[in-house]
């Protein structure tokens, strides 16, 4: 089963500059007990794209195309408001980037902890117990004590722990998963990954996983979608995507990873040009002016072109690789 | 917390302390010799001698310090020259008078104020969060005697609502309140405007932080969001600015209490320094800076308990 089906969803931002379109005709899903990773460089619509599942985007911006089936039977932007916010915590549940301010500073832990609850119809008691339990399963230290404690007495690894912990309580069908490892070190990365991994196949929840580090991604992920711009360029099995990207964008993304360098290097690899202003999107393919392989026909706007099953790449020339075409 | 209590405390004692320096050395320095001017210009000198060596003038000045200082401690601050009382009686009976009217003045801005600010910070940019903006900067620009003289001929001698003078009978709480409504509305009315404000601009801020997005994202009630998740952080640089203003506030209830004749602090210090009472003055300053001081401390424990972080950091 799909737990999120999302197809040709276009978000809109009604800003003084004129009209910004974040997200255009996106489509994905994920499955059952999958992860999947979105990647992409700040401002491709990652975010946006977390608020408009969560029905969370800001007053100026809109949905105007294209829709968001939740659980193969909610359709979540024309849902009301409180049935959106009853999904919310429940069923669809978060973690953010930033551990540090994630979490409010004047409540206790466990109380937060309780709070998210409040619809379950527990007692007190229960709900107490619940929070310790979550507590534990992060391998939070001493969790009967923990659940007192505030926030800042914790460090910014357990306070990302915690949000998970939290974010996992309701034995959500899907966690969203912002960066939750971009502020933490790279110690701390590893265990946060593996620890998130291990709850996600206890709970048999499906996970949308944000990132921009590729080797999380590599690691944790089933399958990757690939923003630019605030389009899917490209998406589908890790492996493919790793081994076999087709979108010239996707393949500069991975050639720019310091950890797929060979060697040493003077200079990190960048792609040259920078993301195109949203107001006045260029007309087709919305990497053509940074592509190195534009065509005349890139003018019009490509189709998802199937590589592989499961594999979508949106560029007209995706069905050649591009170690192909340069042997020829 | 304990731990919080007893250093705000031990602050507070050099506060006084120090209060208490400049307090002393401001009344030496004023030209004129206090048992003179209390005495009246047709006093003999063997008069003004003994007086002044009764109020301790004659001694040296470190003397005359110490004196004042230790006494004060031991709350002797020694006695009112007219009526030959201790000042620190006098100062007490006022006191219950002047508590009353600023506990009325917070009571009026907290109720008003608080609401207001989170209403105008939840509808950001509406109507009516712009008609409190105008209405909080006016209230603040009016003076608290103006808003005491109009008060007064409005809902006293116009529509006789309430009472114009006075502060009630003793031993009546119904009487005794009606006549605090109006004084205490002078006195209140325009921090009503700077705590809305206030609440409103820290409102917005941590409207923005993420942890309220957390909150939203786990589709918690907006209820509980706005009042427990948000205006229990906001309300933090509010309490602080209360506790600065009760500074404010006394001033301010010198001039309720002189318009509306009732007695208190206020009155009781504008009449001492009209009949140039020096003792009852320096007492009646100081038992306002303790006032003062006490209830900034009250403030910053208040804030130790709203706040976690405050309290782990001291």
């Amino acid at each position: 089963m799909t737990v999120l089906a999302v197809s040709g969803l276009s978000v809109e931002f009604t800003t003084e500059g004129g009209t910004l379109q974040a997200l255009r005709d996106v489509s994905f899903e994920v499955p059952e007990r999958k992860i999947v990773g979105v990647v992409g460089e700040s401002g491709c619509g990652k975010s946006t794209l977390i608020n408009a599942i969560l029905g969370l985007l800001a007053d100026n911006g809109h949905v105007s195309a294209g829709e968001i089936l939740f659980e193969g039977a909610q359709e979540l932007t024309t849902l009301d408001p409180t049935s959106m916010r009853a999904l919310r915590g429940e069923r669809i549940s978060t973690v953010f980037q930033d551990p540090m301010g994630a979490l409010n500073p004047v409540l206790s832990v466990g109380r937060q902890m309780v709070n998210v609850q409040y619809r379950s119809g527990r007692s007190k008691a229960e709900k107490t117990a619940r929070a310790v339990e979550m507590l534990q399963k992060v391998r939070i230290p001493d969790a009967e004590k923990a659940v007192n404690r505030y926030p800042h007495e914790f460090s910014g690894g357990m306070k990302q722990r915690i949000a998970i912990a939290m974010a996992l309580m309701m034995e959500p069908a899907l966690l969203i998963a912002d960066e939750p490892t971009t502020a933490l070190d790279a110690t701390l990365e590893v265990a946060t990954i593996e620890l998130l991994k291990e709850l996600q196949e206890e709970i048999g929840c499906s996970v949308l996983f944000i990132s921009h580090h590729l080797g999380v991604i590599a690691e944790l992920c089933d399958e990757v979608i690939v923003m630019y711009a605030g389009e899917v360029v490209e998406r589908g099995d890790v492996r493919d995507i790793f081994n076999d990207p087709r979108h010239p964008y996707a393949h500069r993304l991975l050639d720019c990873d310091p950890a797929r360098q060979k060697g040493l290097v003077r200079h990190l690899p960048t792609i040259p040009g920078e993301i195109p202003d949203l107001r006045a999107r260029p007309e087709g393919c919305i990497f053509r002016p940074r592509c190195h392989r534009a065509e005349a026909r890139c003018t019009e706007t490509p189709p998802e072109i199937v590589v592989s099953p499961g594999h979508m790449a949106r560029c007209w020339v995706a069905e050649v690789p591009e170690r192909a075409e340069a042997a020829r | 917390m304990l731990n919080y209590a007893i250093k705000r405390l031990g602050l507070a004692v050099v506060i006084v302390s120090v209060a208490m320096t400049l307090l002393f050395s401001m009344i030496y320095l004023i030209p004129g010799d206090p048992a003179s001017v209390a005495l009246g210009p047709r006093a003999t000198p063997e008069m003004v001698a003994a007086l002044r060596a009764r109020m301790g003038l004659d001694q040296p000045v470190w003397v005359q310090f110490w004196n004042f200082y230790s006494g004060a401690w031991t709350g002797d601050l020694g006695i009112e020259v007219l009526s030959n009382r201790p000042v620190l009686t006098v100062v007490m009976e006022q006191l219950p008078f002047t508590l009353a009217l600023i506990a009325g003045g917070i009571t009026w801005s907290v109720a008003l104020g608080i609401p207001l600010g989170c209403m105008a910070a939840v509808r950001r940019g509406s109507f009516a969060d712009r008609l409190v903006g105008v209405l909080s900067v006016a209230v603040i620009a009016v003076p608290s005697f103006v808003v005491a003289i109009y008060a007064l001929l409005i809902f006293a001698v116009a529509l006789q609502w309430l009472p114009a003078i006075g502060a009630g009978e003793p031993g009546d709480l119904g009487d005794q309140l009606t006549h605090l409504i109006l004084p205490s509305l002078a006195v209140g009315l325009g921090w009503v405007g700077y705590i809305a404000r206030m609440v409103r601009a820290s409102m917005l801020e941590v409207l923005e932080a993420s942890h309220i997005r957390t909150a939203r994202a786990f589709g918690l009630p907006e209820r509980q969001i706005t009042y427990r998740y948000a205006l229990s952080i906001a309300i933090l640089p509010t309490v602080t600015l209360l506790g600065i203003g009760i500074g404010q506030m006394l001033s301010s209830a010198v001039f309720a209490e002189i318009v509306f004749a009732r007695p208190g602090i206020g009155k009781l210090v504008y009449d001492a320094i009209l009949t140039r009472n020096y003792p009852l003055v320096t007492g009646a300053v100081l038992v306002t800076t303790v006032l003062f001081v006490v209830i900034n401390v009250i403030a910053d424990l208040i804030i130790g308990a709203l706040d976690p972080r405050v309290r782990s950091g001291f």
